[in-house]
């Protein structure tokens, strides 16, 4: 019985060491979180490089990109974004804590993202002229956000 | 002994009566000013590229808010935290009684009204670059902006830096109106200057600094610890920046690097700025940094 009793209090040790682990890794919403932005990115760099006639424009191909972005800015984000994984609490993240104490605006400034993907979706097809003021208000949104949540790199 | 006692004493006060001299802050000699026509215009470009109004706008101000230069913006340094004075027009809380002359000896020798010097956390050591013509035009623009009765709060500076003569000890080791780059000879080359050098003041935060807080120049833009202890500025040196002309230019207007990352921390402000102005002086400053030594 006392045997049994002292493996059971060293496997709940164990499970609650585990559980601590794991909420203070966080990996997984790391890669998750991270991923979203680079896909963000590249579809950016698709249309980014037409609107400087870097690469040429293609409608079909700058639709794609801009669909592909709305559907990133329809990604929910709570999930991504447990408390606790800030820059200050763990490594491999740039995220500020004021991201958790003003959620509400870093919500709202995700949600500005999703306005400009929209407008980049709706002109991606018209033509390459229409790509630089896009562009810019996605940049801005962008910007926004990293101004106030994101620390510099190092 | 005695009389060597004395000597000593009178040269100990003759060297604080000389360090007292040369540590005054003297206002500029304004009479190349007098007389000039004035463009509110042409000010407004200059306001834009100077980037007043991303340090003197209140914390978090957007958009025409930012026009408001109330202050309240904390700036962290190894020396203290700077607060961004009021310099709004209002008569009492901001600078709407200054003269002309009075404001081009703040913003081009760091010296106030009554006398006293700035801290550099304003960048007149890069201002002092500043075409008479473009203040005076600065100057009219701002009696356009709105007036706000926010009082400045006073910095949270320690001893010694408390003491403002020690600024005039740092003005004489530091202040320098010579060009960095001494030669710039296209007129792209040299507005990418006067707009680097001077105006969009980007020395202050990519050069390096020394124990005292003054500009390396010898490293001129080659990156530097991030004042608010939080990360590095980048050098802007062509070894470190591979970025095309091209692309120097894309990111001052939107904000993207080469792979579509955007920037952050207080280099949004300055892309916000830069976004305002002419494609030139984005593509004057792109070639600027490029011809760097």
């Amino acid at each position: 019985m006392k045997k049994h009793l002292t493996f059971a209090v060293a496997f709940a040790a164990l499970a609650c060491g585990t559980a601590a682990y794991a909420q203070s890794d966080f990996s997984a919403q790391l890669k998750a979180r991270q991923g979203q932005f680079r896909i963000m990115a590249i579809n950016l760099g698709i249309i980014g490089d037409m609107a400087q006639g870097k690469s040429e424009y293609n409608a079909e191909a700058a639709q794609a990109a801009a669909d592909t972005l709305v559907a990133v800015s329809m990604i929910q984000q709570a999930p991504m974004w447990p408390a606790g994984s800030d820059n200050m609490a763990i490594e491999g993240t740039r995220a500020q804590p004021n991201i958790w104490e003003q959620n509400d605006d870093f919500l709202a400034k995700w949600g500005d993202f999703g306005t400009a993907a929209k407008a980049i979706q709706a002109a991606a097809a018209g033509g390459v002229e229409g790509l630089g003021p896009v562009m810019g208000q996605v940049g801005g949104a962008c910007k926004a956000c990293h101004d106030t949540y994101r620390a510099p790199a190092n | 002994m005695r009389r060597g006692l004395g000597l000593g004493a009178l040269g100990l006060a003759a060297l604080a009566a000389a360090a007292f001299f040369v540590t005054g802050a003297t206002p500029i000699d304004d009479s190349p000013l007098a007389g000039r026509a004035s463009d509110p215009a042409k000010g407004e470009t200059i306001f834009i590229a100077s980037g007043c109004a991303s340090c003197h706008a209140a914390p978090d101000a957007k958009d025409d808010a930012k026009l408001i230069l109330a202050g309240g913006q904390r700036f962290e340094s190894d020396f203290g935290t700077f607060i961004a004075p009021n310099i709004s027009p209002h008569p009492d809380a901001g600078i709407g009684s200054w003269t002309l002359g009075e404001f081009a000896s703040a913003v081009k020798k760091g010296v106030s009204p009554e006398g006293q010097h700035y801290y550099p956390a304003f960048p007149y050591g890069s201002y002092l670059h500043m075409d008479d013509q473009d203040v005076v035009d600065l100057w009219a623009y701002w009696q356009t902006l709105p007036a706000d009765a926010t009082p400045s709060q006073p910095h949270e500076v320690g001893f010694p830096f408390n003491i403002r003569r020690s600024v005039g000890v740092w003005k004489l080791l530091y202040l320098d109106d010579t060009w960095v780059v001494q030669t710039a000879d296209t007129p792209e080359l040299e507005r990418g200057r006067y707009l680097v050098e001077a105006l969009a003041h980007c020395g202050e935060c990519h050069t390096p600094r020394d124990a005292l807080g003054g500009m390396n120049r010898a490293n001129w833009l080659g990156g530097a610890p991030n004042p608010t202890g939080r990360g590095t500025i980048p050098s802007l040196r062509p070894a470190d920046l591979t970025w095309e002309p091209t692309e120097i230019a894309y990111y001052l207007e939107t904000g993207f690097t080469p792979d579509f990352d955007s920037a952050g921390g207080h280099m949004v402000a300055v892309i916000e700025n830069f976004a305002k102005l002419p494609a030139s002086d984005r593509q004057a400053v792109a070639a600027y940094l490029k011809a760097l030594p």
